[in-house]
């Protein structure tokens, strides 16, 4: 196909001058848009969990990040975890109760959610799906269905007799068959959705309520990041 | 002059109407139908994919003397792809629900067809002027009928639109309509419609012709 004289030949040293000219501009381009956005998209995440943590747990005034230490103890952190698991502290700068973010698969995807978990109640008190792809009319019903909402209004995950595990595992059940308060009333047409809501909140709350119950009264006031 | 002026205009009303890229081209067909289950979905897809389509137009045209024929598409494919990133990034900044509901879809932008066919067809041909224009053009074309697709969508799908309720609360909801499948329902009736249109007026033209 190549008749010479028909279409010249480009030099290589036109295209390697095209390509990484090219490359080098886009480079640029990306890394002004990202260090002119950096701070905003940071500022909205950071606004975003706020906001999310209060609707949690209303009491929230201020909140201290823990993470796990080596030695398997709390302790206040300042990395930002892939899950957080936050202390919220009130107005009188009481423990309010504690902030976890969990993780588990759903039916399209990963679904991640927030809840709180309160000390007086023994209980998770709040509870929020930050994420999720679940089907529209299908299984995204269990941020609307207000059956399934009143789960969380006082869900028991009180800690066996040792402290070491929860004395009741969280499930989920079919809908209108809850009869203990450590069950989820689940939704028809939402099966998996609510039960894998059931496992992402039973496995995070028996990994995190014994730790929390053990060492949350011994993490220190003068750690407390100002948070909202 | 005035010749001159009409050209311009006719560069940025054919992707409105006559070369519509949703539906007379057909291009773009991903985005189209994934993300306008809700019309404000539909509009901020239509408008990253403008914002995408101007700047590559421009880019393009603007070196279009200084990239090479047998190295034009990974010069072109890379202009377009750091634009949707800057875009990715600016939806970030400006909201963190809307990214959430754009999804995948915005990284995606960079394999929307139509934005590399205005690229090869017409800004790497086109002085930079023509090349913007042509890209709004095209760029609000795609907008419109992504809102037209998301309208009819969100309406059926969730008795709503822009997110406020349009039907009294004992509405039943065409869930249909907001899944994927929706997609394809409201497509095929825009087609329709165009299409109907667009024979009409073409026996029209022919009936003038004759007549003549």
């Amino acid at each position: 196909m190549n008749v010479p004289g028909q279409q010249p030949q480009t030099s290589a040293w036109s295209m390697y001058r095209a390509i990484v000219g090219i490359g080098a501009f886009c480079a640029l381009v990306i890394v002004v848009v990202f260090q002119s956005t950096a701070a905003r998209i940071r500022d909205n995440q950071e606004r975003f969990l706020a906001a999310a943590i209060a609707d949690v747990l209303p009491e929230t005034r201020t909140t201290v990040a823990v993470g796990l230490a080596e030695d398997g103890r709390l302790v206040p952190t300042t990395e930002t975890l892939a899950l957080p698991v936050f202390l919220a502290y009130d107005e009188a700068e009481q423990l309010a109760g504690a902030v976890l973010t969990a993780m588990g698969m759903g039916y399209q995807d990963n679904i991640r959610v927030l809840y709180a978990y309160s000390f007086e109640q023994n209980a998770i008190v709040g509870f929020k799906i930050l994420e999720s792809k679940e089907t529209p009319g299908l299984g995204d019903r269990v941020e609307i269905e207000p059956h399934f909402i009143a789960n969380f209004e006082a869900l028991d995950a009180s800690l066996s007799v040792d402290g070491s595990a929860l004395a009741n595992p969280i499930v989920t059940v079919k809908q209108g068959e809850k009869t203990d308060p450590w069950q989820i009333d689940g939704i028809t047409g939402a099966t998996i959705t609510s039960e894998a809501l059931g496992n992402i909140l039973n496995n995070s709350a028996s990994e995190w309520v014994p730790v929390l119950e053990r060492d949350a009264g011994t993490i220190e006031r003068g750690d407390r990041s100002n948070g909202q | 002059m005035a010749s001159k002026e009409v050209t311009s205009t006719d560069e940025f009303v054919k992707g409105l109407w006559r070369d519509n890229p949703v539906f007379i081209q057909v291009l773009g067909m991903c985005p189209a139908l994934a993300v306008s289950n809700t019309a404000l979905n539909a509009l901020a897809m239509g408008l990253a994919t403008t914002f995408v389509l101007l700047m590559s137009g421009l880019s393009v045209s603007l070196l279009r003397n200084f990239i090479p024929r047998e190295a034009r598409i990974v010069c072109y494919i890379c202009i377009i792809a750091t634009f949707v990133t800057s875009v990715d990034y600016l939806i970030m900044a400006l909201s963190l629900e809307l990214h959430r509901a754009l999804g995948a879809f915005i990284a995606l932008i960079v394999v929307n067809c139509l934005i590399l066919g205005r690229a090869e067809a017409f800004a790497s041909k086109h002085k930079p002027g023509r090349a913007l224009l042509d890209g709004l053009g095209m760029g609000v074309g795609f907008t419109l009928a992504l809102l037209f697709i998301g309208v009819v969508r969100e309406i059926l799908g969730s008795g709503s639109l822009f997110g406020v309720a349009v039907f009294p609360d004992g509405f039943q909801t065409w869930t249909v309509m907001v899944l994927p499948s929706g997609g394809f329902f409201a497509m095929a009736l825009w087609l329709l419609i165009v299409n109907r249109i667009k024979q009409k007026q073409a026996a029209a033209a022919k009936t003038v012709e004759v007549t003549s």
